[in-house]
């Protein structure tokens, strides 16, 4: 409000610089959607041709020039069901700690988000060194699928906890009173009202918790590895889609036509995501979702 | 909320105070997992920082050669501030339009079909940027300038990917200017750029400065782009077309095979980062409150 006093003084109806300014901001948006379009338009084109149904199912050949991406991608889902498997209890029960048990405001609500969100501002390749030393050193799991799912599920533990928490503060404090008035215990309110109440919102949290594992590089190159044959096991090294794209384009010359493809698949996944991503959010902001 | 500190429903007390208890835990060991990863970045990091002291060795040291134990980290330390603040510079006009236009200035559907696309940008993957960068980008600026990989490369890349932050933070504040400013406003008869920069941009200054910070501390971090079109060469880089080296690629390049005191110094490099980070975390939530 401090500003306002001297706004008088512009207010003499510069039609002219009224209209280069919007000119300027329209100029912006269009060179951003330029952008986008682009790096998609590159992607496409670079890729559509090297798709194919054996470079989804077949094992890469030749450090990943010939063959396909059937074994990658078995080792992304692995990755990515260890990561789930262990952030998603441990998100969404801090995220109803936070939600229903403890003041909104100071003590163990405020330290616990608070070193959430500064975990959620370290940068990947940190949890990359992190993982290395913790799980593939200190826990002695080595480079291997394991290492690399538990690295990714530090990763997503602030936005499964935020989304979780919001949800649940989302839900009408009139489910509360009548699970109360029922009778019920606070576990069995929280297990069917109030969960249940709040799923749009996990999900989508949940999706965007996959979203981001999935496009992860800097933190699995040095826990889960490089290594791209079928994993055997949960303790073998096994690469991800993300990892793959970028063996393909740095380490392997000749690798661009697959590692376009690759790409393609990983955005066209990462786009499917992300639209159902949104379109559960949507509902949960409209707060339709009451249908307990 | 209600029966916030007491429960009234006395038939299964015990499983709610276990349930609380499970709680608690979870809550405990995600709380607790910033300090593991400070304490293992200290702990790797320790016998090479006090080997040598002081620390200014880090950036006195004659140059980046581990294998004779030279660990000079000011040309990466150079090369990300450089790098971040390109793409800080470019990314800051473009992400406040872009902020402006989903706000004031584009028609409701124009405004919520650039809002999603703005969205899916930051849902690209940054190995998908630094590989597009380096198909699409490098060559065209080896055209201009050999060798193409280069600071440039890593700014207009980086542009990109911090773009989504600034300009969902900036809409996200400037949306929170009360109503009645803007009114005000327009009942002064100011014309609509008057508007927003005498009164819109003011009120939510914090919030899109936050934002910016918040977008440096990805910048600064960021490592898969750009180690993919930097080039990757230790050096302080002379200008814009010169290829450079950030602390994060050189963590990314040298952890593979780095041993014993190199590795330290790489883990010196991770902490480094860490608390340039968190620094530019606390002072983005300080904003953002004030």
């Amino acid at each position: 409000m401090r500003e306002i006093s001297h706004v008088e003084i512009m207010s003499s109806g510069h039609a002219r610089g009224d209209r280069m300014v919007q000119w300027v901001v329209y100029f912006a948006a269009i060179l951003v959607s330029a952008a986008f379009v682009w790096i998609v338009w590159d992607l496409v084109r670079g890729g559509i041709g090297h798709l194919s149904w054996t470079f989804l199912v077949e094992s890469s050949r030749d450090a990943g020039r010939a063959g396909g991406i059937g074994a990658v991608l078995v080792s992304t889902v692995l990755v990515l069901l260890i990561a789930l498997a262990v952030a998603l209890p441990l998100g969404w029960a801090t995220g109803a700690l936070l939600a229903e048990y403890v003041p909104a405001a100071g003590g163990l609500g405020h330290t616990v988000r608070y070193s959430l969100q500064v975990l959620a501002a370290v940068p990947s390749i940190v949890f990359g060194l992190f993982g290395n030393i913790f799980f593939c050193v200190y826990l002695g799991l080595g480079f291997s699928i394991l290492s690399g799912g538990l690295t990714l599920a530090c990763m997503l533990l602030p936005i499964l906890v935020s989304t979780a928490e919001a949800g649940l503060r989302a839900v009408p404090g009139a489910h509360r009173l009548s699970a109360t008035a029922l009778g019920m215990s606070r576990t069995a309110t929280l297990w069917h009202v109030l969960l249940p109440a709040a799923a749009p919102a996990l999900v989508a949290g949940l999706l965007l918790g996959i979203g981001r594992a999935m496009a992860e590089t800097a933190a699995l190159l040095f826990t889960s590895g490089y290594v791209d044959r079928m994993p055997d096991s949960l303790l073998d090294s096994g690469r991800t889609l993300a990892v793959h794209i970028f063996d393909l384009s740095m380490n392997v010359p000749g690798g661009d036509a697959p590692a376009y493809a690759s790409a393609l698949v990983l955005i066209a996944a990462l786009l499917l995501i992300n639209v159902l991503a949104m379109r559960f959010a949507a509902g949960w902001q409209r707060g339709k979702m009451v249908t307990v | 909320m209600i029966w916030l500190r007491h429960s009234i429903s006395s038939p299964s007390a015990s499983a709610d105070t276990l349930m609380l208890w499970l709680l608690r835990a979870a809550a405990g060991v995600a709380a607790s997992l910033v300090l593991l990863i400070l304490f293992f970045l200290v702990a790797e990091s320790w016998p090479l920082l006090m080997r040598d002291l002081p620390i200014t060795h880090f950036v006195t040291d004659s140059s980046w050669h581990p294998d004779e134990g030279a660990y000079n980290l000011a040309p990466m330390l150079s090369g990300t501030l450089y790098a971040a603040g390109g793409a800080l510079l470019l990314a800051m006009p473009l992400g406040i339009a872009s902020a402006l236009f989903i706000t004031y200035y584009a028609p409701p559907r124009g405004a919520d079909a650039y809002r999603r696309l703005v969205e899916l940008l930051a849902g690209i993957p940054s190995v998908v940027y630094g590989f597009w960068g380096l198909t699409t980008l490098v060559p065209l600026i080896n055209q201009l300038q050999p060798p193409g990989s280069s600071l440039l490369a890593g700014i207009l890349v980086l542009t990109l990917m911090v773009l989504p932050t600034i300009t969902l933070t900036a809409h996200a504040a400037l949306v929170a200017v009360p109503g009645d400013y803007l009114r005000g406003a327009f009942a002064l008869g100011m014309s609509r750029w008057a508007m927003v920069r005498g009164v819109a941009l003011p009120a939510a200054r914090m919030g899109i400065v936050a934002g910016a910070i918040l977008a440096a501390g990805r910048a600064v971090g960021e490592t898969m782009a750009v180690l993919m079109v930097t080039g990757n060469v230790v050096q302080h880089a002379g200008g814009l077309f010169d290829p450079e080296r950030t602390l994060a690629a050189n963590i990314a390049l040298e952890m593979p095979y780095a041993v014993s005191d190199h590795r330290a110094a790489l883990f010196v490099s991770g902490l480094t980062l860490m608390l340039l980070v968190m620094l530019l975390w606390s002072a983005a939530a300080r904003m953002g409150r004030g």
